[in-house]
């Protein structure tokens, strides 16, 4: 379980305010106006930030100590998720050694998560020489390897079109089916969170409010929603 | 919100060690020369006359420099002909190019059996000597005209086309155009780049030792050199090395105040398109300061090659032995610049804020130390451990890695800033520290600075004829000693031959480095 105690942050004139949990295996969207603070809030629970206040939890131990590569979760960004000179099998082998020494049986289990996200194969191409959508998937492959329990997501997909965006999204709800693992994900648009997410999170007007299951939310919004959803 | 505190890695302990170093052979041996030069100063009326002509053949090579960068950079930045890539490229080749190869193309040209002696003769004219102060200035506006023409293009180059549009639209003629756009730019570039020729001129050893020397013509730093190696009074070579100190502190303190540009910027590619400037005369004005700047840049290289060829295959075996150490200093010092300057680019990412630009202080420093008061510093420290003599080619080494360290930390500091920008969070997320965040995060992104730092580093120390000068006895001479040897004995064939053979040498060093970083590079 993911917990968000008392939390703040800060910045400027911004400020963001979260006192939430989430169940261990939900998919849960962040749904709000840019600005309002999602890609902030995953950053602090990432360990990219440190929050003015408050805690950020997992299973009741703080995370605060933690430096971003030893939490336990796995993240992917706007962009540059990939190392542009590793191959797609390198840069998924990270996933299993940030130092990339791996040995027979690790090597297999790289080429089992390419089979399984669709690229069977491709895994001595460069990221240049994949398109935008296997290069989520590679991502993706990573994360699978990592087998961390909590995953975040900050909009990797924002730039492929509609139809590989949804693709993209099932794809990670059937690898955190598979896993067992809890996603949240970063997203400006309710029609990927009715995609897959069971629940989600409101982040706006400075707050982010406790998860709500999203057809519940997005049939009856709040006036905050419905001031973002027009 | 806070960026959260990364834990300081090694590679931040490591920086900080080569930022004390650094601090160390700048300030420690200056410190060192101090404690030396106790009791009253022994300064003759020869020393105030090396201050003397330190200070006015600084003030005249900057000015000639910077005043004929102006027409050349200005024909540079407005016209486009073929070759012109190719000239700027060479307009950055004096830098790593061996003072002593130069000093011996000068006299080629110039030197009284030079090109333009024996033109003159035939008019009853000459021939010319340039041995003294003319010389000396000389050889400084060879090195720096090229160095103060990039910085005036770079100017240029950043003026808005759309100024150029309106001054043709207002019908400006040169002299219009001159007042409004160009003068304004200039006011804001000159006095820097003055500035930068100014320092570099003021801790000339190697030209003066070969064109200068006499009462006429010594610089503190070749009175240092003399003090300490013929009259071997180290309180007096203390001293002098104490005043060359306070003369590069109140000229880079000056730095400080006058923003001094960057010499490596980019986007030098482009010209201006500037319209009105189509008349014939000024065409013809343009191309006449290409022409004499390019000529004056390529003749004496020229005349290295062909007087070299003949006397390269007799080459005596000391020269190549003096050559293979020569290489070993230079790829020694290579990697001491980059074991240094990599872990300090890397603290100065980390740490930013103040600790950060305390590294980054300590590692421009030497800019502006006098290689000879280092080595006379390192020779007082020395002294007392071990022969200074077995020492003279790991000390050269370590003081030309110094001298390259600020070059190397501009090279690599905005490479290492965009690959943590790009993909440091990445790394963080993935656990990825230490020699494999290095290995493969890091090196990757930085094959070009890291190959033009290695190239430039160990052209610079190839070249070098300074420290070694201090320490090293015939036998255990570098290859510019040598070729000095040379040249002082009037083995003038055997000279030229390995003039040439060091002429090869250092530019093969930078571009086999350079090219290696380029080659597979990512993008």
């Amino acid at each position: 379980m993911l917990s968000l105690e008392t939390l703040v942050l800060l910045q400027g004139g911004f400020s963001l305010s979260a006192d939430l949990t989430v169940a261990p295996g939900r998919i849960v969207a962040l749904l709000g106006p840019s600005g309002a603070g999602k890609s902030t809030l995953l950053d602090t629970i990432a360990g990219f930030l440190a929050p003015d206040r408050g805690r950020v939890l997992w299973q009741g131990t703080d995370l605060g100590p933690f430096a971003p590569g030893d939490r336990p979760l796995s993240v992917l960004f706007q962009d540059n998720n990939l190392f542009p000179h590793l191959t797609a099998a390198q840069n998924v082998g990270l996933g299993l050694r940030p130092g990339l020494r791996l040995d027979r049986d690790q090597t297999r289990a790289v080429e089992t998560a390419l089979d399984r996200v669709g690229l069977a194969g491709l895994g001595a191409r460069k990221p240049a020489a994949l398109s935008g959508g296997q290069r989520g998937r590679v991502a993706l492959a990573r994360m699978l390897l990592r087998n961390r329990p909590l995953m975040l997501l900050d909009e990797p997909f924002a730039a492929l079109g509609p139809a590989l965006k949804a693709g993209m999204l099932d794809l990670l709800a059937d690898l955190a089916h598979e896993t067992g693992a809890t996603v949240l994900f970063v997203t400006h648009d309710p029609a990927d969170a009715r995609a897959i997410a069971d629940q989600t999170i409101l982040v706006a007007e400075g707050h982010a409010h406790p998860p709500r299951a999203t057809a519940d939310l997005l049939a009856d919004p709040p006036p905050a929603l419905r001031a973002y959803l027009g | 919100m806070a960026r959260r505190a990364q834990p300081l890695g090694a590679a931040t302990g490591l920086g900080l060690g080569a930022a004390a170093l650094a601090l160390a052979l700048g300030l420690g041996t200056i410190a060192a020369v101090a404690l030396r030069a106790e009791g009253p100063a022994r300064l003759g009326a020869a020393d105030l006359a090396a201050v003397r002509f330190t200070l006015l053949q600084a003030l005249a090579s900057a000015a000639l420099s910077t005043l004929l960068a102006v027409p050349v950079a200005r024909a540079l930045a407005r016209r486009r002909f073929p070759g012109r890539g190719v000239l700027i490229t060479l307009l950055g080749a004096p830098f790593i190019l061996p003072v002593i190869v130069a000093v011996m193309g000068l006299l080629a040209v110039f030197g009284r059996s030079g090109l333009l002696s024996a033109a003159l003769a035939p008019l009853g004219l000459g021939p010319v000597d340039i041995y003294g102060p003319g010389g000396v200035v000389l050889a400084h506006v060879f090195f720096n005209l090229p160095l103060a023409t990039r910085l005036v293009l770079q100017g240029w180059l950043a003026i808005p086309a759309e100024r150029f549009r309106l001054a043709a639209a207002l019908g400006f003629g040169p002299a219009e155009r001159f007042a409004h756009i160009e003068r304004p730019m200039l006011r804001e570039v000159l006095p820097g780049a003055f500035l930068v020729v100014f320092l570099i001129c003021l801790t000339s050893f190697a030209v003066a030792l070969t064109l200068g020397g006499g009462p006429r013509a010594t610089t503190v730093e070749l009175a240092i050199y003399q003090a300490f190696r013929f009259d071997f009074d180290l309180g007096r070579a203390a001293w002098l090395a104490l005043i060359q100190v306070g003369l590069s502190v109140i000229a880079a303190l000056s730095a400080f105040a006058i923003a001094v540009p960057g010499a490596f910027g980019p986007g030098l590619g482009r010209p201006v398109a500037q319209l009105g400037t189509d008349g014939r005369w000024l065409r013809l004005q343009d191309a006449a300061w290409l022409t004499l700047a390019t000529l004056f840049l390529i003749l004496p290289l020229a005349m290295v090659a062909l007087r070299g060829l003949p006397g390269l295959a007799g080459l005596p075996p000391s020269v190549y032995a003096a050559a293979l150490r020569s290489l070993a200093v230079a790829l020694g010092s290579a990697a001491l610049t980059l074991a240094l300057a990599l872990p300090m680019a890397i603290a100065i990412d980390r740490l930013k804020g103040l600790r950060g630009r305390a590294v980054q202080a300590a590692g421009t420093l030497t800019i502006a130390a006098s290689p000879l008061v280092m080595g006379t510093g390192l020779f007082i420290l020395l002294f007392p451990l071990a022969d200074p003599r077995l020492l003279a080619l790991p000390v050269t080494a370590t003081v030309n890695a110094a001298m390259s360290l600020p070059f190397a930390l501009r090279a690599l500091m905005p490479a290492v800033a965009e690959a943590e920008r790009s993909h440091g969070r990445l790394a963080d997320s993935l656990g990825m520290t230490g020699g494999a965040r290095l290995r493969l995060m890091l090196m990757p992104r930085l094959r070009r600075p890291v190959g033009f730092t290695l190239g430039l580093s160990a052209a610079l120390s190839m070249g070098d004829l300074g420290v070694i000068a201090l320490f090293s006895d015939p036998g255990h001479a570098t290859l510019p000693l040598q070729l000095y040897g040379l040249m002082a004995a009037y083995r003038m064939e055997s000279a030229a031959g390995a003039a040439l053979l060091l002429l090869v040498l250092s530019l093969g060093l930078f571009w086999i480095f350079d090219r290696g970083g380029r080659t597979h590079a990512e993008p």
